[in-house]
């Protein structure tokens, strides 16, 4: 009996998530005893072509990574979608954006006018900027056009499990295999992680406040973390309430507070509103100055809100931002 | 036969649509109090009864707009006054973090307010919906819904040129 056909690809994304892939060590050969990998472009010298002359659905599973950005990841998405039985959106980017999500606080010109033009230690007096097409010698050569929104994986095409993480761990990613590998599939649409707020699993726990109140706002350097108290008893912004749990609780661990890669529990549509109102609404301060003087303890309330799912938040994007560019802007 | 007319004789002029949050205690009865009194003010809003302010998710805000709300008005009880004693607090708090949220996310900040409006004050119901119709008339539409539909049309053309058969599909 034929080995089910297995693809692993990536999109706008930092390799991180092949990483993991990788990180299974001796249980990858294990899956890859089971399973014929038709494509994973980090990895293997598979071309597009063959995936292309596939029946459709003849991949059991794609495990796609990463944000969708240009028109080459949103035709691959499509692609692999008509190819495979299972799509996958694995990690966070393919399931909320990630951190290519944040570029939705720009205009698609103002960041390519900063890294071909205006960065401080760039050298381009020509202000050459990639183009979409240049032809040389009768040949002509074309780059992917870039999208003006970045998306996550379910914006573009129909997403059967979802894989969270930054990245994904090895045990989720492992029992996700397995799972397809069994056919013991929960419902789809799903996301392969416990459906629990990290606070659960946290080693901290016993000293989660009761009453949360804070007086400031600290950030992680702006103070030594006790590695055995609660972050938001220190004072420390924490989005474990408002993170599915399922990561082992790796940063905290590590003595670092959740950013919240896991992404929300199924009970919350915007992972970063309701962080939003968790934290503030029970700082200390009652009179306006000094409840703004606290607030300013978060410098920056999208990325540390948004920090993953800012392409799937409720405005996913800023929304004054152009919806195109005039079509002599190249890429 | 009369001619069908076109669909832009038809369409109604914008008017602003602000979605209203109120508490039941202070703002939601005030807002009766007007009522009762007869008060004339613009019928713009439609109001959302909560037991209290502090019960306001930031979400609810937030989706009120993305649904084409052009304004968002919350009401509640004066600091001190909150019928469960630190709701409105809670609420004040979370307001201040979003308003530079979404100030930050491209929405002006005059379109969400925030006010304190006891029991007794229907006629502040009367001013602070005049006044935030007219704020809101003066910004014009919000409609983040076309917007959402506009940002798409940068899927909608590749899907048309890949149903064409083209290669490789240029800029926008």
């Amino acid at each position: 009996m034929a080995k089910p056909k297995v693809a692993f690809y990536w999109c706008a994304s930092c390799g991180g998530c092949e990483e993991t892939v990788v990180d299974l060590a001796e249980d990858l050969l294990g899956v890859v005893e089971q399973v014929d990998i038709v494509l994973w472009p980090v990895a293997m010298d598979f071309k597009y072509q063959a995936i292309q002359a596939m029946a459709d659905q003849s991949i059991t599973a794609t495990l796609l990574n990463g944000a969708i950005r240009s028109s080459e990841q949103e035709e691959m998405a499509h692609l692999l979608r008509r190819k495979s039985r299972f799509l996958i959106a694995y990690g966070s980017c393919a399931v909320s954006g990630g951190i290519p999500g944040l570029a939705n606080e720009f205009a698609l010109e103002q960041i390519l006018k900063f890294n071909y033009e205006q960065a401080p230690t760039l050298v381009n007096e020509s202000r050459t900027r990639p183009q979409l097409k240049f032809g040389e010698d009768g040949r002509e050569v074309s780059l992917p056009a870039l999208h003006e929104v970045v998306r996550s994986l379910d914006q573009v095409v129909e997403v059967d499990y979802y894989v969270p993480g930054c990245p994904p761990t090895p045990k989720i990613t492992k029992a996700a295999l397995g799972a397809l590998l069994e056919g013991k599939l929960p419902p789809k649409g799903s996301v392969l992680a416990p459906d629990v707020a990290l606070c659960e699993e946290c080693p901290r726990k016993q000293s989660r406040p009761v009453d949360l109140s804070f007086s400031q706002f600290k950030r992680t350097h702006q103070l030594l973390a006790n590695p055995e108290l609660c972050f938001l008893a220190q004072g420390v912004v924490c989005l474990g309430p408002a993170t599915r749990e399922g990561c082992g609780s790796q940063c905290p661990a590590g003595n670092m507070p959740c950013t919240g890669c896991f992404g929300p529990t199924s009970r919350v549509r915007d992972q970063g509103l309701k962080i939003l109102s968790a934290l503030c609404a029970d700082i200390a301060a009652k009179e306006e100055s000094e409840i703004n003087r606290v607030l300013e303890g978060i410098p920056d309330p999208i990325g540390t809100f948004h920090r993953y799912g800012l392409a799937k938040s409720l405005l996913r994007r800023k929304v004054d931002l152009p919806a195109a560019r005039d079509a002599k802007a190249g890429l | 036969m009369n001619a069908i007319p076109s669909p832009a004789s038809t369409t109604p002029p914008w008017r602003p649509r602000i979605v209203a949050f109120f508490c039941n205690w202070c703002t939601y009865t005030a807002a009766d109090l007007a009522g009762v009194s007869r008060l004339k003010y613009a019928s713009n809003v439609r109001v959302i009864r909560l037991m209290c302010s502090g019960r306001v998710d930031p979400q609810f805000i937030v989706e009120a707009l993305v649904k084409g709300a052009d304004g968002v008005l919350i009401g509640g009880c004066h600091p001190g006054d909150c019928h469960y004693v630190e709701g409105n607090y809670k609420m004040l708090r979370r307001f201040r973090m979003l308003q530079r949220l979404l100030q930050s996310m491209g929405i002006e900040p005059e379109r969400v307010r925030l006010e304190w409006i006891s029991a007794a004050e229907g006629e502040k119901v009367k001013r602070v919906v005049n006044d935030l119709t007219e704020a809101v008339r003066k910004l014009g539409p919000l409609d983040l819904p076309q917007k959402a539909a506009d940002w798409d049309k940068e899927l909608a053309e590749l899907e048309e040129k890949i149903q064409a058969g083209e290669a490789a599909p240029a800029a926008a």
